[in-house]
């Protein structure tokens, strides 16, 4: 019981600090598996895939996963069902308050001199809190901080993976057709090349 | 702003809530939108809550805000269910290896994407900047780093100078 209470208040957490789409919400899940030990980085990442590659928003996505994979620890399936369910509505009940107060005085609200002031400090804050995440992210699936402890820098690294990763880069950015191309191609794509290549 | 998340969403509420239900007008689906995105939550959740308030009132926000999130739930739990039968296996666990990476390279390509819209002179680069070192070096919570750049944000705009 109490697990689910804690569950729903920390996806309340999120969906009331969480300022800017979806992805605003991954560093707080990292954040989130530091404080908790609900689920480690590599499964969050994974989940990461699994939101992109579904449809619906990442956020809602990110929040049901989560949801599920920490209730089923302790509860089993009916557990990881209520888990997604709770930590889904636990997201969503800040946003429905917050809109529901500013669809009262829709048009000040934008045109409020203090509240674009606070977005305007608010949007790096989110990109850069994004950005952190994503270097933790690399870091661990790029190095391996064991061996590179024992100075056994050559195998300290996943040279596969940072060859993968600079192909990615290439073809979701530079190459004109296939960087319009929907993210589950190339995550499909990277499901692939780590079983052929033992990734 | 994110890949599939809810910027992908306008087109598709353009045609059902502008177009073929006339909830609301083109215009005010933008309103929302824009709101929405700089509103705490999850964009497609705050659009949605403003749609169903609009026609319907408070409950109305509450049933489109559940509209939303019911396929998520569904759906992702059906794949979780799925992916913890068979992540013991060993091919499973590489194909995620491969997949850990390509999420790096999309998280990258997020983060470029948004700094074009959020770091728009010298101060917001300076706050970009020092929120990466230091969320990424220390245990601060992501929390501390939007109350703070809220606060600052507002000071700067009583200090007045440009509009922001």
């Amino acid at each position: 019981m109490t697990l689910y209470i804690r569950l729903f208040f920390e996806f309340f957490k999120i969906g009331l600090f969480a300022v800017g789409g979806g992805m605003a919400t991954v560093p707080f899940l990292y954040k989130l598996s530091d404080a908790t030990g609900w689920f480690s980085y590599n499964e969050l990442t994974n989940m990461i895939a699994v939101g992109e590659s579904t449809p619906g928003p990442i956020g809602v996505n990110m929040a049901t996963y989560v949801g599920y994979i920490t209730g089923m620890s302790d509860y089993g399936v009916f557990g990881a069902l209520l888990g997604a369910v709770i930590a889904t509505l636990g997201l969503i009940t800040p946003s429905v308050i917050v809109i529901l107060i500013v669809a009262m005085f829709l048009k000040s609200f934008r045109d409020n001199r203090y509240v674009n002031g606070a977005f305007y400090g608010l949007r790096p804050t989110s990109t850069g809190l994004i950005a952190a995440a994503g270097l933790s992210v690399a870091v661990s699936n790029l190095f391996y901080a064991d061996a590179l402890k024992e100075g056994a820098f050559l195998e300290g690294v996943n040279f596969k993976g940072l060859v993968l990763a600079v192909l990615l880069w290439i073809f979701t950015n530079k190459v004109s057709k296939t960087k319009k191309l929907h993210p589950i191609i190339f995550i499909a794509a990277s499901a692939v090349i780590g079983v052929l290549f033992s990734m | 702003m994110t890949f599939g998340g809810g910027y992908a969403m306008l087109p598709i509420l353009q045609r059902e809530v502008v177009e073929k239900h006339k909830w609301v007008t083109d215009e005010e689906l933008v309103d929302y939108f824009a709101i929405g995105q700089c509103t705490p939550g999850v964009i497609a959740v705050n659009t949605a809550t403003f749609v169903g308030q609009k026609k319907a009132g408070t409950f109305g926000a509450v049933m489109a805000t559940l509209g939303v999130v019911f396929p998520s739930l569904i759906i992702i739990s059906l794949l979780a269910g799925a992916i913890e039968a068979f992540s013991h296996l060993e091919w499973v666990q590489h194909a995620f290896g491969g997949i850990r990476i390509c999420v790096c390279v999309l998280i990258l390509n997020a983060v470029v994407k948004l700094l074009k819209k959020s770091v728009v002179d010298k101060i917001t680069a300076v706050i970009f900047i020092a929120v990466t070192l230091l969320a990424f070096f220390t245990t601060i919570s992501p929390v501390v780093f939007v109350v703070i750049a809220a606060i600052i944000g507002i000071a700067l705009s009583v200090k007045g100078g440009k509009p922001l």
